[in-house]
């Protein structure tokens, strides 16, 4: 806008010295705030690394006078976690199973508390979505249970497993294998797989099935009940109805029969688990509350 | 050209005296300061009920409680859209008024503005004006200024404790926290924030004043961008100032004939807050407050010229005037197309927010199903969906809600059965001021046309049982098919 040119400044500024073409570099002194702040800065970095780990050495970083440590500061949050927790869990494993459903403080905290522990020890067999895995491992959103689905029974299985070797107390049971123990033919197994078929509404070959019913009279109805929906104080499945642990095809069945199955469960709880009475408790709940809760 | 002297690390502050001026401008600038620090001081105090179990603060920022209140306007976290919209019409309403006039956020709102012009005048009236304080920052450390600038350091604080004071009970019910702190028993960052408040109000209003501008602050450097030829600004008219030189009293000089009307009285240089010469043209440190205006119109008066040889004008309209032609009018300056796009852009966000807080639903939930399943085989061969409803009860007591489902088909409707987690019925109670995660099961019979089809399409419906509000989401039924 002007004419004039831009009026010098008040002072004579330095240059560097530096010329490229003509133009030259000034050479402006900071600002004294802004050196002062520097300043701070660099006291504030020296008393730090004296204070703080900060210089890294071979096995390690120097220890710092105040002997700060982010791993402790985590075990310390831990432990200030669990004793804020301590009230809650002592409430949970002091209240009976069957009341805990009643109590809104509970059943939130098992929904949360459940969840975590069972997506650090449940999901690898039962999944993510505890929708089960095929070849054995079952779905506990359904309302089909093995060994019964009301909280007790899912906490006792939860505490004792099922068929392993490290609690005494462990839910045991265990089909023979007629096939390879030869105490069925091969042609007693047809007939049984079809009978199995026929009597949890598959398509079948009817004359098979109702020679499979006397087979299955004899050898599996002291187990799965004559009818064939099976006994929940063993373990023996409902065959009547629509869910499958291993399969209802023919050959799964001819499979099942021929070999048995022997699914086996770790012990949570209890003397010999891995798992405290409120995390055993809170998982118990959470399964509970997924849709197949009795 | 280059300097062999040393060169010093740092470079000093200049420090600037301004001189006390009064005009419409100055006056316009008190009002401003009393508009603005009144509302930021009175805000927090005042009430607005909102019912039982409410804060009835009508202005307050409830971090613990994740909750925005504005007087009748309630913002939850997740609807942190308008925040994130009135910050983005804070930005483009800068850029409107930067491009239409220039700096005025600087020269009249901006808080450093603002309170720098506070302890200005608290500076003037303990210290007397310019002259004074130049004699007593020259002089050395008598009782006399030692007693004068503890006076002054005083006032400067306790204005500065009031200023980070009074932020604080915008995120607190006020006249609980003003108590908690008198007697000690607020929390240590109440303490803390107003500790931090008042170092810097003190610090940048009563010491760094202009440096903020200066060095700290990015807007002079972005504001560049934002003027053009046509900005409305101060500028100094030096077709008419220039040459400039002393008035000879009384009598007509020789050459009076060939002197500007500036008189080079140094008033526009002495009342500024920058400390620069407006005559220079347009400079980075100008945050156009219009003192030198009010200035240079007493001494124009005084001499008999007309006002206006600083003044508001397009800087187009000043090489206009030189070539003897008329100025353009103001509004053709105003309404131009950049402006117009910065206005569009900003009433479109405003009209956007506006419509979105008229729609804002009375009921918030969402439903999601659940996917890992999709789908669980119930012992009779039903199909049974779950899905997981957030809830929310922004009503501040516990309330009951019902849950129901439909369809576009009433077959659909009438084959699926609803049922809750944990509920007997089909009705929850969430609890005051809660988010409630509810599973829903939706069970189809085997062999029905939801149970086979791969999806059905159906609508969760929750009615607020007291108030009789209904709302639905849409979501699907997912069968075994596909």
């Amino acid at each position: 806008m002007s004419k004039k040119p831009v009026k010098s400044p008040k002072k004579e500024v330095q240059t560097t010295g530096h010329s490229w073409d003509g133009i030259e570099e000034y050479n402006n002194p900071l600002p004294r705030w802004w050196l002062w702040t520097f300043y701070i800065c660099v006291i504030w970095g020296v008393g730090y690394s004296v204070l703080y780990p900060a210089w890294p050495l071979i096995n390690g970083a120097t220890p710092g006078l105040l002997g700060h440590s982010t791993r402790a500061d985590v075990a310390a949050d831990i432990a200030r976690f669990e004793a804020a927790n301590a009230p809650i869990v002592e409430k949970l494993v002091s209240t009976e199973l069957t009341e805990i459903a009643n109590d809104p403080e509970l059943i939130n905290y098992t929904r949360n508390a459940g969840a975590a522990v069972f997506r650090t020890w449940c999901v690898q067999c039962h999944g993510s979505g505890a929708a089960g895995n095929p070849g054995g491992y079952p779905n506990l959103l359904d309302n089909d249970w093995l060994w019964g689905g009301d909280v007790e029974t899912i906490h006792t299985t939860i505490t004792h497993g099922i068929r392993n070797t490290d609690d005494p107390d462990a839910r045991y049971s265990a089909m023979p294998a007629f096939g390879r123990d030869e105490l069925l033919e091969p042609a007693q197994i047809a007939q049984v797989v079809q009978h199995v078929r026929a009597i949890s509404g598959q398509e079948h070959d009817a004359a098979l099935a109702a020679d499979g019913a006397v087979v299955f009279e004899e050898n599996c109805a002291s187990c799965h009940m004559e009818d064939g929906t099976g006994d929940r104080t063993q373990g023996a499945p409902n065959l009547t109805d629509a869910i499958w642990l291993y399969g209802g095809d023919v050959a799964t069945l001819t499979e099942t029969v021929t070999n048995a199955r022997f699914g086996v469960m770790p012990n949570w709880g209890g003397e010999f688990g891995r798992l405290t009475e409120a995390e055993v408790r809170a998982v118990a709940l959470y399964v509970h509350s997924l849709g197949g809760g009795e | 050209m280059s300097s062999t002297e040393p060169s010093q690390l740092y470079a000093a502050r200049e420090p600037i005296f301004p001189r006390r001026v009064s005009g419409r401008f100055r006056n316009l600038k008190w009002i401003i300061l009393a508009i603005t620090l009144g509302i930021y001081y009175i805000l927090p105090w005042a009430r607005w009920d909102r019912g039982p179990g409410m804060p009835d603060q009508a202005v307050l920022l409830d971090l613990g409680g994740r909750r925005f209140f504005f007087f009748s306007i309630e913002i939850w976290p997740h609807e942190f859209y308008f925040v994130a919209g009135l910050l983005i019409m804070a930005g483009l309403g800068l850029f409107l008024f930067t491009s239409a006039l220039g700096r005025v956020w600087c020269g009249y709102t901006c808080p450093q503005t603002v309170w720098t012009d506070l302890f200005m005048l608290v500076e003037r009236w303990v210290e007397g004006d310019r002259n004074n304080r130049l004699r007593l920052w020259r002089q050395g450390w008598t009782l006399q200024k030692i007693r004068l600038r503890l006076v002054k350091w005083t006032l400067w604080l306790l204005i500065a404790l009031g200023t980070g004071g009074a932020w604080v009970f915008y995120f607190a019910d006020a006249p609980t926290l003003l108590k908690d702190l008198l007697t000690g028993q607020a929390l240590p960052v109440a303490y803390i924030t107003v500790a931090v408040l008042t170092a810097t109000t003190f610090a940048f209003a009563g010491f760094a004043r202009e440096q903020i501008c200066v060095y700290a602050c990015p807007w002079p450097r972005i504001q560049a961008a934002m003027m053009d030829e046509d900005t409305i600004t101060i500028a100094y008219r030096e077709w008419r100032g220039e040459p400039r030189g002393k008035l000879l009293k009384g009598e007509q000089s020789p050459d009076a004939t060939h002197q500007g009307d500036c008189i080079d009285c140094m008033a526009c240089v002495n009342v500024c807050p920058m400390g620069i010469d407006i005559r220079d043209g347009q400079q980075l440190e100008c945050i156009t407050c219009a003192l030198c205006i009010d200035a240079c119109d007493e001494v124009m008066d005084k001499i008999g010229k007309p006002r206006g040889l600083i003044d508001y004008m397009a800087l187009k309209d000043e090489a206009a005037e030189r070539a003897g032609a008329h100025p353009t009018q103001i509004w053709r300056h105003v309404f131009r197309p950049r402006t117009m796009v910065y206005f569009t852009l900003w009433a479109g966000i405003g009209v956007a927010l506006i419509a979105a807080l008229l729609l804002r639903s009375p009921i918030d939930f969402n439903i999601s199903p659940v996917r890992n399943p999709i789908y669980v085989t119930l012992s009779d061969g039903a199909i049974r969906n779950t899905y997981e409803m957030r809830l929310r009860n922004k009503q501040g007591e516990a309330a009951p809600f019902r849950i129901s489902l439909t369809s576009d088909d009433p077959a659909v409707a009438g084959g699926l059965t609803l049922t809750l987690e944990g509920q007997i019925g089909d009705t929850v109670e969430v609890p005051a001021d809660e988010t409630l995660t509810q599973r829903i099961y939706v069970v189809a019979p085997a062999g029905s046309p939801m149970a086979t089809a791969a999806r059905t399409d159906i609508s969760i419906w929750v009615e607020d049982m007291a108030t009789s509000d209904k709302v639905s989401a849409e979501t699907i039924f997912n069968g075994k098919g596909g």
